[in-house]
């Protein structure tokens, strides 16, 4: 479950307050709004990338608004995939694992599985350079899912992709999401993207935080 | 057609402006190279080699050059890494502070140096001798070469790191971070591999900058003869005592340093798989 409370949060010039809405465990939530609305710094805040004014960040039933970004068991997509350049596409896959501290037979069988179920097993000895921007995107996605978190951000992860691959994605994150039992937090700016994956929708609209 | 024809001038201006620079540097050097093969007798170059001095100016100035690259490197990661990703009161004026010796011009670089180390702070025992007390001597001195060459190439490697890590997205060190990695772990595992380039361009920008450094050697370190003699004051003493001669020899000698070790530097680093972002 993702449950915030009341949340203030302050990025730069930009403040946004008391924001409260909740994720059961398990579910797909959505949030929308217009590009500077404050989407990106509710779900940094979510992260641990953030620091927190005020209210409460409740995370699988914990308190965790000043846990670290590495100890809130948080999957996190970015907008544009941030891969890590000099990396290839099976390091990407074993980071969080390797910090995690698993052993290597388990790292190797979680890389082979993400491989499979992402369909990028003939990529893993690449780097991103050249990667597709649907191909980024997967990466990103094994990247994010490999320590097995509970809980997954998403930051418009497919606002970049053409309209086949966006549909593609779409059904990749659903399937790995359900499969893997994890509680999501996506955001975009597409109304159409929020009726095909979400289970719950959420909207900012003028500083206020709506449920659809 | 039109298109390509309209775009011929723009691009011939720039290229003629571009190769007029580049002109100008191989002149340079083929004027340095004509009077060396013309004027330099084999003898005299013998001679030249023979020199102690000039040998010990030689293992001087590559020493000297590669600890003031590797502290450069050292204080230049961490400062341009701070300016770069983080906001903090003074920010700006540290900034520019950062930027004096660069605009300095040299000679007031190396007074500088002089009178922190033997006349401050006023009216009290100096910097230097409380040094000296403990066996290190700075003034006039090996580590004195290396201070007035680090004052001046270190601020150019920050510089070339700031660059660098401005231009590495953040966003990169924060997704380690979400996979469990703390601030440091993120930096060493994430961010030092991407700007591997930036690293190595700031050491090679810091070595050849403290190789062509003169004016605050000369004031700070003096070039004292197989002491604190280093190539380029080499250069000056043999113009200054009229021999443009081995000036032109010892040069010549720099250029080539100059050269191998940029190119040394290159192949070092297409070489290096850290460094590398493409398969």
């Amino acid at each position: 479950m993702i449950e915030v409370d009341s949340l203030t949060v302050r990025a730069g010039d930009f403040r946004i307050e008391d924001v409260s809405f909740e994720i059961p465990t398990g579910a797909y939530g959505v949030l929308m709004g217009k590009t500077g609305c404050g989407k990106t710094t509710i779900l940094e805040a979510i992260c641990g990338l953030k620091h927190v004014e005020s209210g409460k960040i409740i995370l699988m039933g914990e308190e965790a608004t000043t846990k670290a970004a590495g100890d809130r068991g948080i999957g996190f997509v970015p907008q544009d995939g941030s891969l890590f350049l000099t990396k290839t596409v099976r390091d990407h896959f074993a980071f969080g694992p390797k910090v995690k501290g698993w052993d290597s037979e388990r790292i190797d069988e979680r890389i082979e599985e993400l491989a499979k179920s992402l369909s990028v097993e003939h990529l893993l000895d690449r780097k991103p350079h050249g990667l597709s921007g649907g191909e980024r995107q997967r990466v990103a996605l094994g990247r994010a899912l490999a320590f097995r978190p509970k809980i997954l951000c998403l930051d418009e992860p497919l606002s970049a992709l053409d309209e086949d691959t966006h549909g593609e994605m779409i059904d990749l994150i659903k399937a790995l999401v359900t499969e893997e039992g994890i509680t999501a937090l996506h955001i975009t700016h597409s109304r159409r993207e929020a009726e095909l994956i979400a289970d719950f929708q959420f909207r900012i609209e003028d500083g206020e935080l709506m449920a659809l | 057609m039109r298109g390509a024809a309209t775009d011929r001038p723009f691009l011939a201006a720039m290229a003629s402006l571009a190769f007029m620079y580049v002109l100008l540097i191989l002149l340079m050097l083929a004027a340095d190279a004509w009077y060396g093969f013309t004027a330099v007798t084999g003898g005299q170059l013998m001679e030249i080699f023979a020199e102690k001095s000039v040998r010990s100016s030689i293992i001087l100035t590559l020493f000297s050059c590669t600890v003031t690259a590797i502290l450069s490197i050292i204080i230049a990661v961490p400062t341009g890494y701070l300016l770069s990703r983080y906001n903090f009161p003074g920010k700006l004026l540290i900034d520019a502070i950062l930027d004096i010796p660069i605009v300095l011009p040299p000679l007031v670089v190396g007074l500088s140096l002089l009178l922190l180390f033997n006349n401050f702070p006023p009216g009290s025992t100096s910097i230097e001798t409380l040094l000296n007390k403990v066996g290190i001597k700075v003034t006039y001195n090996v580590a004195g070469v290396i201070l007035a060459q680090f004052s001046v190439a270190c601020a150019f490697s920050v510089r070339t790191m700031r660059n660098t890590f401005d231009q590495i997205s953040p966003r990169t060190e924060q997704v380690a971070q979400t996979l469990g990695c703390s601030r440091a772990g993120a930096f060493f595992s994430v961010v030092i591999p991407e700007s591997w380039r930036g690293i190595s361009a700031a050491g090679t920008l810091a070595w050849t900058r403290a190789m062509g450094e003169f004016g605050p050697i000369l004031v700070f370190a003096g070039a004292i003869p197989r002491k604190t003699e280093v190539l380029s004051s080499t250069v000056y003493l043999e113009i200054a005592t009229g021999s443009l001669e081995k000036a032109v020899i010892v040069s010549l000698m720099m250029v080539t340093i100059a050269i191998v070790v940029l190119v040394a530097v290159r192949v070092w680093d297409r070489g290096n798989k850290l460094g590398l972002y493409y398969d």
